[in-house]
């Protein structure tokens, strides 16, 4: 008589499933890595001279080891720190106190006044991370609603949208227009606190 | 004349289970594939700070980490409250900066070298000095691009 082929047990794959489950569980991390990039100045050689920047090109933002913000001057705080930079660099009325700008033929945009303006930023020893990544964030979101302004004003989509499309022709276009420009001072230690 | 079946004491029929393996297993390839190792045990606490126009980090492969934050509980009493570099699995001194770069310059293929990027996952909570310091180095040993890791946040 042939026997029927028993069945395997297979009640504890799932068991054995699980515990490998809970082990990637454990091992892994979900994370998608995001951050602000930069790319820090290269060391200064000291025997050549820092190029001359008029002060009117320079948007000096100062944040002391109190993460109080010293705006081109003036007491500031990190909400009207954005449009005060989109200011500066765009200059609308051409104030004679903010950057100048000047007309270059950018291929694929035919003459656009591109700004000659420098945003220096300068933090202390004493300020906290939390504030300084909060100034970084601001003045890179100015300079991104600037080109998208000017990617929907010249192509009709957004600035996000050509990165997305990685549209590397329109993009170089964008930023030759307006330079992303942030430069960090030399570190101080003023404030004393560490 | 009716017969009557007699009642038997029937319990709830078993289930049957046999798809279940394969309702875990779809699960854990769902884990393998979007996630990653986790390469490093943390020392030090690391609350990344929020940032509204942050950027995907590109080629995980070539990114270099620095950790810097306070200690953890644990391991307070042998390296104190103050924040601190964590490099790799251990708690560093600046100085180390410059060999953990030039270990993760070796490790990798030498065209890559100019495209290493460092990711500073920084706490919060601390204050800018150490990281000004570990900035300094990262200057003057040229590992020029660097990130700031934040978390994407709509509003700040």
């Amino acid at each position: 008589m042939a026997r029927p082929v028993q069945e395997i047990n297979a009640g504890s794959m799932a068991d054995i499933a699980f515990l490998l489950l809970i082990f990637f569980l454990v091992t892994t991390t979900m994370d998608v890595d995001t951050g602000i990039v930069r790319k820090l100045p290269p060391p200064i050689d000291p025997t050549v001279k820092p190029p001359e920047i008029k002060e009117r090109n320079v948007f000096v933002v100062l944040i002391n080891a109190y993460d109080q913000l010293l705006v081109e001057g003036q007491l500031g705080n990190i909400y009207s720190l954005r449009e005060k930079t989109k200011e500066f660099v765009k200059n609308p009325y051409n104030k004679s106190n903010l950057s100048e700008s000047k007309e270059v033929v950018i291929e694929g945009l035919g003459p656009v006044n591109v700004s000659d303006g420098v945003v220096s930023l300068q933090n202390d020893r004493g300020t906290s991370y939390e504030m300084y990544i909060k100034v970084q964030n601001e003045l890179a979101s100015a300079f991104n609603e600037l080109r998208d302004e000017l990617a929907k004003d010249k192509f009709g989509t957004s600035y996000s949208k050509l990165i997305d499309n990685k549209d590397e022709a329109k993009l170089k276009a964008i930023k030759d227009a307006i330079p992303m420009q942030i430069s960090e001072a030399e570190p101080k230690d003023i404030g004393g606190g560490k | 004349m009716a017969r009557f079946k007699k009642k038997m004491a029937k319990g709830v029929p078993a289930m049957n289970t046999s798809s279940l393996p394969d309702i875990i297993f779809m699960l854990l390839f769902f884990f393998m594939v979007t996630t990653s190792m986790r390469e490093v045990s943390l020392k030090v606490s690391n609350a990344l700070p929020k940032a509204t126009d942050v950027a995907k980090l590109e080629k995980k492969s070539l990114v270099s980490y620095i950790y810097i934050g306070k200690p953890l509980k644990k391991y307070q009493d042998k390296f104190g409250t103050e924040p601190v570099i964590q490099l790799n699995d251990v708690i560093a001194s600046l100085d180390e900066v410059k060999d953990f770069i030039a270990n993760e310059r070796a490790s990798r293929d030498e065209v890559d070298v100019p495209l290493l990027t460092t990711s500073l996952k920084v706490d919060k909570d601390t204050k800018m000095g150490v990281i000004t310091d570990v900035k300094q180095e990262l200057r003057k040993l040229n590992a020029l691009k660097i990130n700031y890791s934040s978390k994407k946040a709509d509003k700040i």
